[in-house]
C-alpha cells in the first residue's frame, strides 16, 4: 500500500492527520443528525468507531464519503478540506451490508476491478499494474484462488472481503469500513480479524465502524464512542475499558445490583487474547510492507 | 443465393434484425442489473405518443419517437432519483399516456383501420428502407459505442450505487445515459420487433446467457450471441412460414432460452459427482495455509490429507478423482493430518 508505516505515539513530523472533524455536523435533507463531533485519526492509526444503533455512526463515516450532507463545522481529509477534495479515490469505502448484488453474474476480479474506476478517466482502459494490483489486493484478503469466481456462489464472510479488496484496489490512503465484521460468523471474524491485523502492520490508516470490538482486538490504537449524534467516549482500547467499567458500575449502584458480576466488559483491557496468538490456522505469513 | 437474399427488402430486414439483435441485449443487461427490465417497456409506450406527433405532422415519425423516447428516459431518472413513492405513479401515468394518446392521434389521422398502428406497435421487419437502414446503423453504433466505453462504470452504477457515488463517480449522469441508452434502443428495435415487444428482446436473451455464463463480461457476449440468433432466426423463420416477423423473433428467443436452461440443468446433473461438497471446515485455504496447493486447469486443488479440496464458492468440492493418493480413507479422518 501506497501509506508509510507510522505509529500514533511517533507521528510523521508535519504530516497532516488523515481525518479531522472539528465541530462536524452530518445529517439528511439539510438537517443534522450529528452535533459537534470532533474527531482526529492520524495517518498510520487505526480507530473503532463504536456505539449503540442509530447513535450516527455511518452518518458520519458516510459524510467523510459525501455520501450524507456536511452541514456544519470543518472536515479535512489529509489536509484538504472535505468541500475540496478532487481525487476521492484516496479514500477506500467498505459500505455496511452484507452481501454483494447479485442480479447478474459478475466474478470477484469484476468487482474489484471496480474499485479503480474513479481514479481513471474513462476513456483509459485498465493497465497491467491496475491489473496486478487487482490480484495483489485479492490475495491480501485471501480469495486470490477464487478470483474468477461468481460472486453470488461466495459465502456472507467472502464477500466482505471482496468488498474490502475492492476499497484497497484503488490504493487508498485510509480505509474507512463500516461494520466489516456484521453478520458473519466467528471462523469468518478470525479471517478477517487477520486481513485487517495485516493492513495494519502495512501502515494502512483505518476507520472501522464495529459493534464487535472483540474481534478487532490488538489491532485498534484507538476507540472513539458515539451516543445519539454525538461523540461520548475517546481514548485507549483500555482506558474505553474502564470507562465501560465505570460506566456499568454507575448503573449497577443506580440499579442496585451485585455490582461484582458486572464485568463483562473487562475483556477490552487484555493486550492481547487468544485471536491474536498467531497460531490459529487462518494466520498465514502476515506480509512485509511493500508496495 | 438463397431465396431468401433475392430481395431487397429481406435484405434490409436481416441487417436491421442483426442490429437490434446485437444492440438490444447489450443495453438490457443493464436494466436486468438494475432490477428495471419493464424500463424499456414503459418507454415503448411513450414512443408511440412520439410516433403518433410525428405521422400528425407528417414528419419522420423516428425522429420524434426519439424525441419523446429519450424525454422519457431523462424524466425517469429524475423522477427515481426523488425516491417518492408517488414517483411509481407518475412512472405509470406518464407510460399509459404516452400510450392511450398514441393510439388516439394515429387513430384520428389514419382512420381506425390504421395498418400504420399494427405496424408500430407489433413491428414491420420488411418495410425497413435502406434510408431506414441507415438511421438505424447510426443509432446502433452510438448505443454500442457509449455502452463499451462505459461499461465498467454503469456495471458499478448499476451494482452498488452508494458505493460509485462515494468513489465519485458521477452516478446520476451514468443512470441517465443508461436511460437515454434505453430509450435510443427502444426506437431502433421498434420497426423490428414493435414496441409492445421490445422490452423481451432487451430481456430474455440475457436470461437465457444468465443460465452458461460465469462473468459479467461473457454474459454480455453471449446475451450479444442470443439476441442476433433470434432476431436473424426470427426473420427467416417468418419469411419461410409466413408469420409476423415481431412475434417469431420473441418466440425464438424464449426457445434459445428454454433450451439453454434445459441443457444448463443437464450439465448440473451430469457433473454432480464433482460436485460433491466435502467435509465441514474448520479453515480456509488459501496461500500459506499449510495444504499443497495443486494448479488444476481452471482451478486450484489443496491437498487435504489424501483428497483434494477445490475452492466453490463458499465451500470446497470434493475432488478426489483427480485425487494423487488413491485409497484415500474417511475424510472426516483426515480431516487435521497436514497441520
Ligand atoms: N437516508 C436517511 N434519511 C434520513 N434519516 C436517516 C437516513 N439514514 C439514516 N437516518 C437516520 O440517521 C440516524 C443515525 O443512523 P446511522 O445509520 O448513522 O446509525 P448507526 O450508528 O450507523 O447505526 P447502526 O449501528 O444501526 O448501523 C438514524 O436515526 C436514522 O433514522
Ligand atoms: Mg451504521
Ligand atoms: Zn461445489
Ligand atoms: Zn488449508
Ligand atoms: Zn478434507
Ligand atoms: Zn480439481
Amino acid at each position: 500500500m501506497r501509506v508509510t508505516a507510522v505509529h500514533q505515539d511517533s507521528p510523521l513530523r508535519g504530516a497532516p492527520p488523515a481525518i479531522r472533524l472539528d465541530h462536524a455536523s452530518f445529517g439528511y435533507g439539510g438537517r443534522p443528525f450529528t452535533e459537534g463531533v470532533n474527531l482526529s485519526v492520524a495517518q498510520g492509526e487505526v480507530v473503532a468507531l463504536l456505539g449503540p444503533n442509530g447513535s450516527g455512526k455511518s452518518t458520519t463515516v458516510r459524510g467523510l464519503l459525501g455520501l450524507t450532507d456536511h452541514i456544519a463545522g470543518s472536515v479535512e481529509v489529509l489536509g484538504t478540506p472535505l468541500q475540496d477534495l478532487a481525487d476521492r479515490s484516496r479514500l477506500g469505502y467498505v459500505p455496511q451490508r452484507h452481501t454483494l448484488s447479485s442480479s447478474v453474474r459478475s466474478t470477484v476480479r469484476e468487482v474489484i476491478a471496480t474499485g479503480q474506476l474513479a481514479s481513471r478517466p474513462w476513456w483509459r482502459r485498465a493497465t497491467a499494474a491496475d491489473r496486478a494490483t487487482v490480484t495483489e489486493a485479492a490475495d491480501t484478503v485471501g480469495l486470490a484462488d477464487r478470483l474468477d469466481s461468481d460472486v453470488a456462489t461466495l459465502s456472507g464472510g467472502q464477500q466482505r472481503r471482496v468488498l474490502i479488496a475492492r476499497a484497497l484496489a484503488s490504493r487508498p490512503d485510509v480505509l474507512i469500513m463500516d461494520e466489516p465484521t456484521a453478520g458473519v460468523d466467528a471462523a469468518n471474524q478470525v479471517v478477517l480479524a487477520t486481513v485487517l491485523r495485516r493492513l495494519a502492520a502495512l501502515g494502512v490508516t483505518m476507520l472501522v465502524v464495529t459493534h464487535e470490538l472483540a474481534a478487532l482486538r490488538g489491532i485498534v490504537d484507538r476507540i472513539v464512542e458515539m451516543d445519539a449524534g454525538h461523540v461520548s467516549f475517546d481514548g485507549t482500547p483500555r482506558q474505553y475499558a474502564e470507562h465501560r467499567a465505570a460506566v456499568s458500575r454507575a448503573a449497577d449502584a443506580g440499579h442496585h445490583h451485585h455490582y461484582d458480576v458486572h464485568h463483562h466488559d473487562d475483556e477490552h483491557d487484555e493486550p492481547s487474547g487468544v485471536l491474536l496468538s498467531g497460531a490459529g490456522p487462518m494466520d498465514g505469513p502476515v506480509e512485509d510492507g511493500e508496495s | 443465393m438463397p431465396e431468401i437474399l433475392s430481395y431487397d427488402f429481406m435484405r434490409n430486414a436481416l441487417l436491421a434484425a442483426l442490429l437490434v439483435g446485437a444492440v438490444a441485449p447489450l443495453v438490457g443487461i443493464f436494466l436486468v442489473q438494475r432490477r428495471l427490465s419493464l424500463i424499456g417497456d414503459g418507454l415503448g409506450h411513450v414512443a408511440l405518443a412520439g410516433v403518433a406527433v410525428g405521422v400528425l405532422l407528417d414528419n419522420q415519425p423516428i425522429i420524434t419517437a426519439l424525441i419523446a423516447a429519450v424525454f422519457a428516459g431523462v424524466a425517469i431518472e429524475l423522477i427515481r432519483v426523488r425516491g417518492r413513492t408517488s414517483g411509481d405513479i407518475a412512472l405509470a401515468v406518464m407510460f399509459y399516456g404516452g400510450i392511450a394518446a398514441g393510439v388516439v392521434i394515429i387513430n384520428r389521422v389514419d382512420g381506425s383501420q390504421s395498418s400504420n398502428l399494427t405496424s408500430y406497435l407489433f413491428g414491420a421487419i420488411t418495410t425497413t428502407s435502406t434510408g431506414d437502414l441507415i438511421v438505424f446503423g447510426v443509432l446502433s453504433a452510438v448505443i454500442i459505442g457509449v455502452t463499451l466505453a462505459l461499461r465498467h462504470r454503469l456495471f458499478l452504477a448499476a451494482g452498488d450505487e452508494e458505493y460509485a457515488r462515494a468513489s465519485g463517480l458521477p452516478v446520476m449522469a451514468l443512470n441517465i445515459t443508461l436511460s437515454v441508452l434505453t430509450a435510443v434502443t427502444v426506437v431502433v428495435s421498434m420497426r423490428v420487433v414493435g414496441l409492445l415487444l421490445i422490452s423481451a428482446l432487451m430481456i430474455v436473451p440475457n436470461a437465457a446467457s444468465q443460465q452458461v455464463a460465469r462473468s459479467f463480461r461473457s454474459a454480455t457476449l453471449w446475451a450479444v450471441l442470443f439476441g442476433m440468433l433470434s432476431a436473424v432466426g426470427g426473420v427467416v423463420t417468418s419469411f419461410y412460414a409466413d408469420t409476423a416477423a415481431g412475434g417469431t423473433i420473441v418466440l425464438l428467443a424464449i426457445a434459445i432460452f428454454l433450451l439453454v436452461a434445459a441443457v444448463a440443468a443437464l450439465v448440473t446433473v451430469a457433473t454432480a459427482h464433482r460436485h460433491r461438497v466435502s467435509e465441514r471446515h474448520p479453515h480456509e485455504h488459501g496461500p500459506g495455509c499449510g495444504h499443497e496447493a495443486v494448479p488444476h486447469g481452471d482451478h486450484v486443488d489443496y491437498v487435504h490429507g489424501s483428497h483434494l479440496h477445490a475452492p466453490h464458492g463458499g465451500h470446497y468440492d470434493e475432488h478426489a478423482d483427480h485425487a494423487t493418493y488413491p485409497g484415500a480413507t474417511d475424510p472426516s479422518d483426515q480431516e487435521h493430518v497436514t497441520r
